[in-house]
């Protein structure tokens, strides 16, 4: 490229490219100040304090996501744990309960066999003390029936109260060893 | 040193496409496009050409970017703030970080963030329609940032290594005292005066080329056009191939401004890494 470039000596006038002019050289060094002084100034200190703030938040952002994933861990144990808990209570609180239900229901069995018997106890007694009274009012009652039949068929009273009771006696201890032969035959039966 | 400059009459009188038979009125780009007459303060040190201008518009235009735009940086990006961070992502860790380390790297952050900067918006100036030269294609910006790489690197190599800085950049060990010598005079000869050179004129001449070629193949197709063309000469329709070679040079130019602001920070960055790590 330099061999276009022709030294000589009759172009005087010329300026030359490789001397530089005093303006030159002022403008030159106040343009690279200038931009210098933007540089140090401004632009280097806003780029850095950018980036930093930048990789402070991906950084920041990294370990608030690390902490919420381990905050979200811990919530996951607890609850789990807490659900472990809780199914454990209530599982011991159902066999709680059957053994409740049991122990009640055995209970009110006992009682209600307790009650029925004591009711079934009851009724034989009445059933057994009104029999009595039955018996006796009807003993009495077929003795006294007995003899004003048997005096009018015989034609004879018996006036002589100890002896017509001898006889209604016998008479009824008959009857009821014939009874309860009769049982005993169909018992055996 | 001789003086360098481009003699226009002697460069384009050779192209090929500039005959007598076409008009004979070609006038091609020349050395005087980079020095536009002053606009203000004329004859002062402080004199502003059009080219001093487009450098100030640049400055204006990165304070907006850089300051104005990073006044309402998010942790979630809008779109604008994912290209510029793609742009600060790419020096800070693929250039400074990349090549100087963590610790060292942030050392230097700041200038060599402005050297990015200040040459990618310079550069890109050659190629913005209305502009449409760059601001390093002057040696002022290339010649002073070059210094800056310079002066960094031997700075962090006497902070790093003290004076021994020297003498372990220049003087190889296990050598014979004349070999050492000779190795010394080559050593300090690509250290201390082929790298800032270089520097510059990568820079400047990248540019310079740059805005030389479009204007080249831009008043070519405007010559062809309204001069050949409408003088009734079919010749003329060459100005649609120079038309296409202006587009694709313009595309060329937007990734040589992007190049060349990479490849000078990169350089800076790896001087000064050899700087800190010199050790014979």
């Amino acid at each position: 490229m330099l061999s276009a470039f022709v030294p000589s000596a009759v172009t005087a006038s010329t300026p030359s490219l490789l001397i530089p002019a005093v303006p030159d050289l002022v403008w030159g060094s106040l343009a690279f100040i200038l931009v210098l002084v933007f540089v140090i100034w401004k632009f280097l200190p806003r780029m850095n304090a950018m980036l930093d703030a930048r990789s402070d938040a991906i950084e920041g952002g990294l370990k608030r996501a690390e902490e919420a994933q381990a905050g979200a861990q811990q919530a996951l144990e607890n609850y789990n744990s807490q659900l472990a808990e809780a199914r454990a209570e209530a599982a011991r609180i159902r066999e709680e309960a059957r053994e409740d239900a049991k122990k009640i229901r055995a209970e009110l069995v006992e009682q209600a066999t307790a009650d029925a018997a004591r009711i079934v106890a009851n009724a034989q007694m009445q059933i057994e003390a009104e029999r009595t009274s039955a018996l006796i009012s009807l003993r009495s009652e077929v003795g006294t029936l007995a003899l004003d039949l048997a005096s009018g068929v015989i034609g004879e009273a018996f006036d002589d109260d100890k002896r017509a009771s001898a006889y209604v006696d016998r008479f009824l201890a008959d009857m009821e060893m014939v009874q309860s032969a009769e049982a005993k035959a169909k018992a055996n039966r | 040193m001789p003086e360098i400059a481009i003699n226009t009459s002697t460069v384009f009188s050779v192209l090929p496409f500039v005959k007598g038979d076409t008009g004979g009125g070609f006038q091609g780009p020349s050395i005087d496009e980079f020095f536009p007459g002053p606009i203000f303060f004329a004859g002062t040190p402080f004199e502003l050409n059009r080219i001093m201008l487009i450098r100030l518009l640049v400055v204006v235009v990165l304070f907006l970017v850089l300051v104005v735009g990073t006044r309402n940086l998010k942790i979630v990006p809008t779109r604008a703030q994912v290209v510029l961070e793609l742009v600060f992502g790419f020096v800070r860790n693929g250039i400074v970080i990349g090549t100087l380390g963590e610790k060292n790297g942030k050392r230097f952050m700041g200038v060599l963030m402005t050297i990015f900067f200040v040459t990618l918006g310079m550069n890109l100036t050659g190629t913005i329609p209305g502009l449409q030269i760059a601001g390093t294609s002057v040696i002022g910006i290339p010649l002073l940032m070059s210094v800056i790489a310079f002066v960094l690197f031997i700075y962090a190599g006497i902070k790093q290594h003290g004076l021994w800085y020297f003498k372990n950049a220049l003087i190889l060990p296990g050598l014979n005292p004349a070999m050492a010598i000779f190795l010394a005079v080559l050593e300090l000869l690509s250290t201390f005066i082929v790298r800032p050179v270089t520097l510059t004129l990568r820079l400047l001449m990248n540019m310079v080329a740059g805005h030389m070629l479009l204007a080249l193949c831009f008043l070519a197709t405007n010559f062809f056009f309204f001069t050949v063309l409408a003088n009734g000469n079919a010749i003329g329709l060459l100005g649609i191939g120079t038309f296409a070679f202006g587009i694709a040079f313009t595309a060329l130019e937007l990734f040589v401004a992007a190049l060349q602001a990479y490849v000078f920070t990169i350089l800076t960055a790896i001087y000064i890494q050899m700087a800190l790590a010199e050790e014979h």
